[in-house]
């Protein structure tokens, strides 16, 4: 690990003024400093900041502090009630100890779990802008069907962010001149073009402070699903959030987000307009989901996400509308 | 720079940041009791409590935890010495082979005892249901130890040893 200068920010101003990089729960930060890969020179560590509340917010939403860690976040009585798909997320991610360590802010800005990233001996466009993309013709069991381009493959891989984008959750962020902004959890990453080193939308020093999340239609259901190798303690190969809103046999609102399928958590937009109005039935969940997955690319290893992908999407929507127990997995 | 380890002061004076917990309890305070598999956040065997919670010490930097309580498994047992009831149900259902996970099985083990106590659900905790710690289900137990990976396999002891423990605790 090479050498860096900490510091302590007892204040959301000390944070953004005191350095342009910030530890949290050091969950991925600490693990990218170990294999070199992230070299800060300075860090700032926000986790004492008066940022570890939740707090109910005007018109019925919630507001998360950024230092909320995902275990104190899922086990929050009121996003159990008013957001389940939101702790079901955050609960089928890591492990305990890690959701005990692990914040908010920290869990949306976690990098790709691609292997090549992680191995410094090989080519990667993300770590090393312009060498090359090893991924590509290598091992690429986990990496995307969607959003990817020629120049990088990897997926981002959380849990709790695909719910918050199906959420239309908004970040709110302090900059170091004090300027405030708010950002789309949907809006907050970036897809890889030809700049896969660029993967969000936040400036160097600029904090997230808080986390809101909008208040649903009243009778909203919500579910998270997630396919992987193991049955606990693995990233998701797919995983799909859904809530859906029916009045009688009419789908009055659907929202679906994708996890482990593209280098965002990928709001399932053609899914949702093929939705919108329809009737609740499980063809109509496959043509949604097939809609989805028309533009999808398998890489050859990954090529079992399409279908898999197809089946999940199809799968939580009956599950959401009722036509389905669901695994409760 | 001071850690609380075990209710016991300890100074590490000028410790350079980059020392993770886990490296200030073994390699610069020489505390053996908690184990560094795989350093990587992957394997459990690193974990103690921080303020009664279980974290990984192989991804925490030390110096992030001035201040903290800090519990090893040294720690678990009473001041005069008896094990827990936890470290008695390891021994009495032979919940290990080697050993070298342990550490981290009996931390971990120990706060989930008191998660499930204070009615903090799990991904398979149904939306709104009770927890009591008579009731866990195996499954229960699996997923919440399931960032403790035993490389000898003793897992079916582990679950009747955590069981056990909870039905004592109930
Ligand atoms: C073995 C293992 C398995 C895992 N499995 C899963 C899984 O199944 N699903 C899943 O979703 N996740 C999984 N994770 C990842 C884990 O959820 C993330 O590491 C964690 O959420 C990151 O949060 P943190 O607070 O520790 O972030 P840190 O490591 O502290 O920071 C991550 C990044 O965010 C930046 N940052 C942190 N806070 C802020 C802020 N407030 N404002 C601006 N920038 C900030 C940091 O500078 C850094 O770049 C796993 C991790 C490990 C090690
Ligand atoms: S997929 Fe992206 S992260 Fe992985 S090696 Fe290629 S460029 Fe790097
Ligand atoms: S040594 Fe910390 S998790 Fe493996
Ligand atoms: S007893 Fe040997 S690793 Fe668990």
């Amino acid at each position: 690990m090479r050498p860096f200068e900490y510091v302590r920010a007892a204040t959301v101003e000390d944070a953004v003024t005191g350095g342009d990089r910030f530890i949290a729960g050091g969950t991925n930060l600490v693990d990218l400093m170990k294999h070199g890969i992230e070299r800060p020179e300075r860090l700032v560590d926000v986790t004492r900041l008066e940022l570890a509340s939740i707090e109910e917010a005007d018109g019925g939403g919630l507001r998360i502090g950024s230092q909320v860690t995902n275990s104190a976040l899922a086990n929050d009585a009121r996003v159990r009630e008013r957001y389940p798909v939101l702790s079901k997320a955050l609960l089928s991610g890591a492990t305990q100890q890690l959701r005990n360590k692990a914040s908010t802010g920290g869990n949306f800005l976690q990098r790709t779990r691609c292997y090549y990233f992680y191995d410094t001996a090989r080519r990667c466009n993300k770590r090393e802008p312009g060498s090359g993309c090893d991924a590509l013709d290598g091992f690429n069991r986990i990496h995307a069907i969607l959003g990817a381009s020629e120049h990088c493959i990897a997926t981002h891989p959380s849990d709790m962010a695909v719910a918050m984008v199906a959420l239309d959750a908004e970040l709110l962020t302090r900059k170091s001149d004090g300027s405030t902004r708010r950002v789309k959890a949907e809006a907050l990453h970036q897809l890889p073009g030809d700049t896969p080193h660029h993967e969000h939308v936040l400036e160097p020093g600029e904090l997230i402070t808080h986390v809101d999340l909008p208040p649903l239609p009243d009778g909203a259901r919500h579910v998270y699903r997630k396919a992987r190798d193991r049955a606990s303690y693995a990233f998701a190969l797919v995983s799909v959030a859904v809530v859906l809103v029916t009045d009688g046999d009419a789908i009055t609102e659907a929202r679906v987000a994708l996890g482990g399928v593209a280098p965002k958590p990928w709001r399932a937009h053609r899914a949702e307009a093929a939705l919108k109005g329809a009737r609740v039935d499980r063809d109509v969940f496959r043509r949604a989901a097939e809609a989805e997955l028309e533009d999808a690319r398998g890489h050859g290893d990954n090529d079992f996400k399409i279908p898999l992908a197809t089946r999940l999407i199809a799968s939580a929507l009956a599950e959401a509308a009722g036509l389905d127990a669901g695994d409760d997995r | 720079m001071k850690l609380q380890i075990d209710g016991q002061d300890h100074d590490l004076g000028d410790l350079d940041p980059r020392t993770t917990l886990l490296d200030a309890l073994r390699e610069r305070l020489g505390l053996m009791g908690t184990k560094k598999g795989c350093d990587h956040g992957q394997c459990g065997a690193c974990t103690v409590l921080v303020n009664g919670r279980r974290i990984n010490s192989c991804l925490a930097l030390a110096v992030m935890h001035e201040g903290d309580a800090i519990t090893t498994v040294a720690g678990l047992e009473a001041d005069d010495g008896t094990p827990s009831a936890l470290q008695e149900a390891f021994m009495e259902h032979d919940a290990f082979q080697c050993g070298y996970c342990t550490a981290g099985q009996l931390c971990s083990a120990t706060s989930l005892l008191r998660e499930v106590k204070r009615g903090e659900p799990s991904v398979l905790t149904p939306m709104g249901a009770e927890l009591s710690l008579s009731e866990l289900s195996d499954d229960e137990i699996r997923e919440r130890m399931s960032g403790n990976l035993c490389r000898c396999g003793a897992y079916a002891n582990i679950v009747a040893a955590v069981r056990q423990a909870a039905e004592a605790e109930s």
